[in-house]
């Protein structure tokens, strides 16, 4: 299993992996919420949690396409699924290296785009909380709209169009548990702990539903 | 060590592909599959190998520490290698050698399962100076002996190969029926799917007959007349 983290890590650190794509598009979206808002820095600040939130969720959905497909191109998906190892646990480790390279990037770039949507010290720590825990089940969710569409050509579209359905509560929770750390009479606890919920729910759903899925895919 | 296929029936979809194939392999045994293009070769070797479940019959595997015939098991003891060599171009030959070395040995490794180094193993395949490059910089026929390395590194006792030798030159194809030979003079068995003679002498044949032509416009979903 080790072995398994290592190569994914390694494989996404290469040139040509596109790991660095989300964070580019998430950049990208940051950047033009505050010419569309136009110069009222309250209502920019009042909106950034769910701008930050909408596009780490868009971001994140961007790189699940070569999750699987590419182990199907080249055969490695045959020999992952025939060995030995729970096929479930093997997903789960690619999902966490899938998460390290294209996940923990937004959350550690939340401070820098934070700045430029005027949020203030306490949002930025809130915003970054609530990925950290949040982005996870994006991940996991998403694992499984992968590898339903891995064995079409062009399934990245149908991933979105599967996934944001099922992501929908991760983003509500995620936004509202922000708003409850910045404004005072909405709660902040409970928001926050559904979401940490909904992550340990599809870490443990998500790779056995992806599983399933895969073992069909090779027939 | 037993491998034996009872009267297996094969379905793709509505399709019957395979009907009613026998045979049984013993320690050093080895099988090749011949047929036509379209004919099921890479069907049947992909049901044996545990990826398609079967539509009538049954597999009997049993080695002689352990005797399971459960085919979530039986996978475990068996090297399939299929038309695509399942090594990534960014990484170099020794990270994917490596890796799979790591990642199918990982559970058995208390039990000394574990075959060549990586350099012996690319000795065997006469490309001992592509350690460090790589995989994506080969050739095909590079990539090919690579993944004939991999068969190496982690010992197993069943190979599956579906057209070993595609791409090879004569000289590698050669080197390719010698390490069949070893593996089955250790007590391995092997299942190839060829069309080219492997040059396996005492080698039991079967061939695929095609069960639907695809043309002249015949019901295609008739059910063939059995016969094995």
């Amino acid at each position: 299993m080790r072995a398994l983290l290592k190569r994914e890590l390694n494989l996404a650190l290469r040139a040509g992996s596109g790991a660095l794509t989300g964070l580019l598009f998430f950049l990208a979206v940051i950047t033009i919420f505050p010419f569309g808002i136009g110069p009222d820095l309250n209502a920019l600040s009042r909106l950034a949690p769910a701008i930050l939130w909408v596009g780490a969720l868009l971001a994140s959905l961007l790189g699940l396409e070569r999750l699987f497909s590419q182990e199907r191109e080249d055969g490695s998906l045959d020999l992952l699924v025939m060995q030995d190892h729970p096929l479930a646990l093997s997903i789960f480790i690619k999902c966490l290296a899938h998460w390290l390279v294209t996940g923990l990037p937004l959350v550690l770039a939340v401070p820098l785009f934070g700045i430029m949507l005027n949020l203030s010290p306490i949002g930025i720590g809130a915003v970054m909380v609530t990925l950290l825990v949040g982005t996870p089940a994006i991940t996991f969710i998403g694992a499984v709209g992968a590898a339903v569409t891995v064995s079409l050509p062009r399934g990245g579209l149908l991933i979105a169009i599967l996934v944001l359905p099922l992501v929908i509560p991760v983003l509500i929770f995620g936004v509202s548990a922000t708003n409850g750390a910045l404004f005072d009479p909405d709660p902040f606890t409970s928001p926050f702990l559904i979401l940490c919920a909904l992550s340990l729910f599809t870490m443990v759903l998500g790779p056995l539903a992806a599983s399933m899925m895969l073992r069909h895919s090779v027939e | 060590m037993k491998f034996e296929a009872k009267n297996i029936s094969i379905n793709r979809g509505a399709r019957r592909i395979i009907q009613s194939v026998n045979f049984a392999l013993n320690n050093g045994d080895a099988l090749i599959v011949t047929g036509e293009n379209g004919s099921g070769k890479s069907t049947l070797l992909r049901a044996l190998a545990g990826f398609l479940p079967f539509a009538e019959g049954s597999l009997f595997f049993d080695l002689p520490e352990e005797g399971k015939d459960d085919p979530l098991i039986i996978r475990e003891h068996i090297h399939y290698l299929g038309h695509q060599n399942g090594m990534k171009p960014a990484l170099s030959v020794r990270e994917n050698l490596e890796f799979w070395q790591g990642y199918s040995t990982a559970s058995n490794s208390d039990e000394g399962l574990d075959g060549m180094s990586l350099i012996e193993a690319l000795d065997f395949v006469e490309l001992p100076h592509v350690l460090e490059l790589p995989y994506g910089y080969l050739s095909t026929g590079m990539k090919r002996r690579v993944s004939i390395a991999k068969l190496l590194i982690t010992e197993k006792p069943i190979w599956i190969v579906d057209e070993p030798t595609a791409g090879l030159d004569a000289k590698s194809s050669a080197m390719f029926t010698d390490l069949c030979k070893d593996h089955c003079a250790n007590g391995g068995i092997l299942i190839a799917a060829t069309h080219l003679p492997l040059g396996i002498d005492g080698a039991k044949k079967l061939e695929v007959e095609q069960l639907y032509t695809f043309h002249g416009g015949g019901d295609l979903f008739d059910e063939p007349e059995s016969g094995s």
